[in-house]
Formats: structure tokens, sequence, C-alpha cells
């Protein structure tokens, strides 16, 4: 009875003042509805960016890197150094083979392992594409058609063709979606490539892929091995990468450090390899936080302003409350019903009007122009964006309303009565 | 035993400078007794009715209502004893102005939850209907006349059935006619419901109307 006769009270007082309070309530929509907007569109951005190079990328990538080797050959030669001073100026890089060692016994024990999804081995070359006079520099990679569809997304990606049809016809090519117009080559057309070895084959096209990501689609192709092996003069076992895709990429990290150690390769994790990617979306999201915060601020400023204003035009009131008996949790009671009846209904008003505003920038058209290739703006719907922007916005309006209450609390009625 | 008895209350104002306003009073006052302070003005007659009110709890001295010594209770304490005790009426008549003159007399009865919600309205209107204002119980408190408000304020001070009614100049702002029925309202509880009454006046009239009137000037009782 007591609870529900301060909620009366405080109901009276806004309805009575609605202007006001739809002014109070304006403020936590927008902060409300600003912070939804910023972070679905963060977010979305966050995730299309990560997903056009992690669909592609391998969790882990096992490769021979280029090393310098650190002993000279000297100092093996005398490895006493006393009184020795060995300086070797401008050392060159040893000549190292991309082949990796056992690359198949390799990737059948690594697909042994639980974590392991499966893995897709690679040879990769760089090449010259060449369709009459033209000449451009790309990489083609050959894979294993079979294991690249079911691990990576590449069967998803083709523009025209199948990445079956690799497996169709001798030393077929898919061309990125760039390459191909530059080269003015559709499906069924011919092209050679050089390799820097100075050998040439004659590849058909049998379909033309797009990522979406202008470093892929205008500089890279894709063959099976033995194609690729046999332009660069190698045999069946010759594998220079191996790709393999996790059950969780969370663990690359660590399941990097274990293939490391235990085979005695080069593996590299896809966190490590796209560090700055990583880092960037973690500042967007360090100023997403900042700005929604800011926002939902201005908002709970507003209505601590309005809520003092409420109880300075209110004083006779709650003077008389108090001498007829009500006591300060009451007072506090019916101002902070206020402030947290304009939270909840300025929150729920803010999250339609968030969703609205994100359906809506969902619709608009992206310029993307050719380096990625998006049609609508890409917008995260994520229901956890929308708790936690109503949680903050409401405990913002409570707790702006909280201080003005507990003033409202202390109000001496003799002084007010008395005048 | 008397119903209010204070001893030695003794007040001092320290802004803007400290003054002494009450210099030690004693009254006591009767249950059923109608009794009226007069004096000139800073006379500290208003001062020790609030402090006779609880309201002011910055004294010193003792004051006892219906055998309870209220020195050292805490503010909430003594809200919970004034819903309960002590109705007030003052010279504004501090309605609610957003509620409707029946909301504004069961207010302190729904604080104070003795009675069901239909029990509340019903008193409420009765109260109403002493003061001659039932006509109008679902009036806004803003729309009402002065003299209108400040019969719905005396409804509003009697809806718990206080022991002690306590008025702050109740017809200083009133015209004659509306002044001669607040005091016959007030002679009226006294009389029959034994309530006591006890309010501060400027009013020669009212005051020579009442059982008893004390004088005051300087912050001390100099007639009786």
């Amino acid at each position: 009875m007591k609870r529900s006769l301060t909620l009366e009270i405080a109901l009276t007082h806004l309805l009575t003042k609605r202007k006001q309070t739809v002014v109070a309530m304006l403020g936590v929509t927008f902060g409300i509805s600003m912070f939804l907007v910023m972070i679905s569109f963060m977010t979305g951005v966050n995730d299309f960016t990560k997903n056009l190079a992690m669909e592609e990328a391998p969790d882990i990538r096992i490769y021979n890197p280029l090393e310098i080797e650190k002993n000279t050959i000297i100092a093996k030669a005398a490895p006493d150094t006393t009184g020795n001073l060995y300086v070797v100026h401008h050392q060159r890089p040893k000549n190292v083979v991309p082949k990796l060692r056992n690359a198949i016994m390799l990737a059948q024990s690594l697909e042994a392992m639980p974590e392991v999804k499966g893995v897709a081995p690679q040879v990769a070359t760089q090449v010259f594409f060449n369709n009459g006079p033209i000449r451009i520099t790309g990489s083609l990679q050959g894979i294993d058609v079979k294991k690249q569809g079911e691990l990576f997304t590449l069967a998803r990606k083709m523009d025209a063709g199948e990445l079956i049809d690799l497996l169709g016809i001798n030393d077929g090519v898919i061309l990125g979606y760039g390459l191909a117009n530059k080269m003015n080559v559709g499906i069924g057309d011919r092209l050679s490539i050089t390799t820097s070895e100075g050998s040439i084959l004659m590849l058909r096209v049998v379909g033309i892929f797009s990522y979406g990501l202008a470093d892929f689609d205008n500089a890279r192709a894709y063959a099976t091995l033995a194609t690729v092996q046999k332009v660069m003069q190698r045999d069946p076992s010759f594998i220079t990468d191996l790709h393999i895709k996790m059950y969780d990429n969370n663990q690359a990290k660590a399941m990097a450090a274990t293939i490391s150690k235990r085979f005695g390769v080069h593996a590299e994790d896809w966190s490590t390899a796209n560090a700055p990617l990583l880092a960037g979306e973690s500042i967007r999201f360090a100023m997403t936080g900042i700005i929604s915060f800011t926002l939902l601020l201005v908002a709970g400023f507003g209505i601590y302003n309005i809520m003092n204003m409420n109880i300075i035009n209110k004083l006779k009131d709650i003077a008389i409350l108090k001498a007829t008996g009500f006591e300060s949790r009451q007072i506090v009671g019916i101002f902070l019903w206020q402030s947290a009846i304009i939270g909840l209904l300025g929150g729920v008003v803010g999250l339609l009007l968030g969703y609205g505003f994100c359906v809506a920038l969902s619709h608009t058209p992206f310029p993307g122009g050719s380096v990625v290739r998006i049609a609508t703006m890409p917008v995260n719907f994520n229901p956890q964006h929308y708790i936690m922007g109503f949680c903050f916005g409401v405990i913002t309006t409570v707790l702006a309303g909280f201080f003005p209450s507990l003033k409202a609390a202390k109000v001496d009625p003799v002084q007010i009565i008395r005048g | 035993m008397p119903i209010l008895e204070a001893k030695q209350i003794t007040k001092y104002f320290h802004e803007p400078e400290t003054v002494q306003v009450l210099k030690g009073v004693d009254i006591s006052v009767e249950q059923g007794e109608f009794l009226s302070i007069v004096g000139k003005s800073g006379c500290g007659k208003s001062t020790l009715l609030y402090i006779l009110s609880t309201m002011d709890t910055d004294y010193e001295g003792t004051l006892n209502i219906k055998g309870e010594k209220l020195n050292g209770w805490s503010q909430n304490q003594l809200a919970r004893f004034r819903n309960e005790n002590l109705g007030f009426v003052f010279q504004f008549h501090f309605l609610l102005p957003e509620f409707t003159a029946l909301r504004n007399v069961m207010m302190p009865a729904l604080k104070l939850g003795k009675y069901s919600y239909a029990e509340i309205e019903q008193r409420a209107i009765d109260k109403l209907r002493m003061v001659e204002m039932d006509g109008f119980a679902h009036k806004m408190a803003s729309k009402l006349s002065g003299g209108q408000q400040q019969r719905v304020a005396i409804a509003r001070a009697l809806i718990n059935d206080p022991a002690i009614i306590m008025g702050d100049e109740p017809t200083g702002n009133l015209d004659k006619v509306n002044s001669q029925r607040v005091f016959e309202i007030f002679q009226e509880l006294a009389r029959q419901n034994h309530q006591t009454i006890i309010t501060v006046t400027h009013d020669q009239d009212f005051a020579a109307g009442s059982d008893r009137i004390i004088v005051m000037s300087d912050g001390q009782i100099v007639q009786e």
C-alpha cells in the first residue's frame, strides 16, 4: 500500500508535467538508440572485415619461412672465440627450399589430432599471367580441391563456374574476379602462365571467384596441386603450405605452439598473421564504448538536471508530505520512481528506435568501390547489445535520479513551511 | 496527565547571528483544550509551535506528547509519530495541487495504512462533510478557493483522528466569514471529539474564543 502510494504520487507528478517528462525520456531514448546504432554498425563492420579475412585464411599455417642463418660457418669451424672476433657483413639468406618435408605424413598426423577439423595442403608460387601482350604478376595456388572445398569458403565464392570443375579437365584454373577482368578472359578461354624459373604452361579458365577483397580478387588464381607441381617441375610430394582449420579457432595460438614443438616446423596462427586487423578491431571497439558511454552520460546529466528542477518546484509538496508523516525513504521513493519510469519508458522507446535505425542502415547501399564488394552497410543484430543498452540506460537514469532524490529527502519542512 | 508537556524549551537562531529566540519556555496542555498562543511578530510563538510539532528538533529542553518522551527520536520515527498523532493546518494551505481534494485528505491515512482503501475513502468523505467540502471532493486542489483549500487542509489534518491539531495562523489568509467557519470547526473538535487544539494566531477574535490564551513576548511566556 505504502509503496504503491509513492508510485501513485510519482505517476501523478509525471503526468501533470507531461512535456518535461517527454523531454527527459527523449534524452534516454536518443542515448540508447544511438548507442545501438553505433555498436551494431561497429560490430557489423568488425565482423565483416574479420570474416573477409578469416573465412579463407587458415587458423594455422605451416610453411618454411626465409631465415638468416645465425651461426656463421667460420664460427663452426673455429668454435673457440678467445682472442678472436668474427664479423660477417651482409650475410646472404640461406637457400631455403619452400618444400615442407614429409608434408603428406605430417598432414595425416595433424588430422588425427582431435582439435583439428582438417588440413589442406597447398603449393603456392609466384607467376606471370599472360594473355597476348599483357603480363600480370600474381600468385598461383595449387590446392587439394576436395579438402579446400570442405574446409574453406572458396566453393561458395564462385561468381562463375564451380570449384569442382577443376577436377574435370587437365590444367584448369580458377581466376580472381579482378584478374579475369584485367586480362579480359572468361570461362573456356585460355591463358598462359610463366614461372620465375621460366617454364610456361597453358591453362583453361574454368571458374571465376570473388571474395570481395581486392588483394585476393586481383592477383590470385587456383589450380590443382598436380598442375602447379607440373609447372614448377616438382614431384607430387612437393607441398609448400599446410592450411589447418580448427574446430575452435580461439585455440589456434596454443595449438600452433604445440605443433611447432612436436613436429619442428614453423606454424603460424591466425591472430599472429592478422595482428594489425585485430588491433584495428579492438581500437574500433574502444571508440564505440567511449562514444556510447558519453551519449548515455549526457542523457544522465539531462535527467539529473530535470530531476533537480523538479524537486525545487516541489519543495512545498515535499514539506507537506514530511509534515504529515512521510519518511525519508518514501520521499526518495517518489522521485526515484519518476526517474525509473522515465528510464524504462525512454529505454523501451530507445530500443525500438535503435532497432528501426539499424534496419534502415542495413538497407542503405554501401559504396564499397572496387576494394570491397558489398551491397549494403554491414549491421550486426545482436540481442546482447539491446539488453546491454537497455540496462545501461536504466541504470544511468536511476543513478541520475538518485542523488536529487536524496536531496529531496533532506528538505527541512520547517524552513519551507515558515517561508 | 497533560497530553503535551514541554519543559525549559530553549532555542537559538545562528543565522545571520546567534540570537536566543526561546528562553526556557514551559508549557503544558490538557486533552480537549483549545489553546491559542498570541504575541507580536518575532516573539518566538511560531518557533515554539514547530518545536511542539516535532518537525524542528534543533532545541534544548524536553518534549513529551501522549506520555512519550520525543527527545532523541530519529526523523523517520518522528514522521511516523506525526502521521498518527498530530494534524497540521498552516497559514498557506499546502495541498498537493495535482491531486483532488479527496485524495489530499486520504494521503496521510494511506501512509498510515491502518484502514482499507474503501474505509479510508469513506472516512475522508466524512471529514470533508464535517468541513462542508464534501461537494468538492473530486475537484482538483488547485481549482479551489483559499477558504475551500483551508477547509480541505483541516479535513486532511483530521483524517487519522490525531490527538493534537496544530495550526500556524490557520485563519491568517482568510476573510471574516471563512475565519469564523474555521474557528467553529476547531471549537467543535475540542468540545465534541476532545481533540486538543494548539494554534498560533494574530486574530484577536479567534484567540478570544479559545479556552486558554498564552501571550508570548521576547521568547518567554508573559501571561496566561
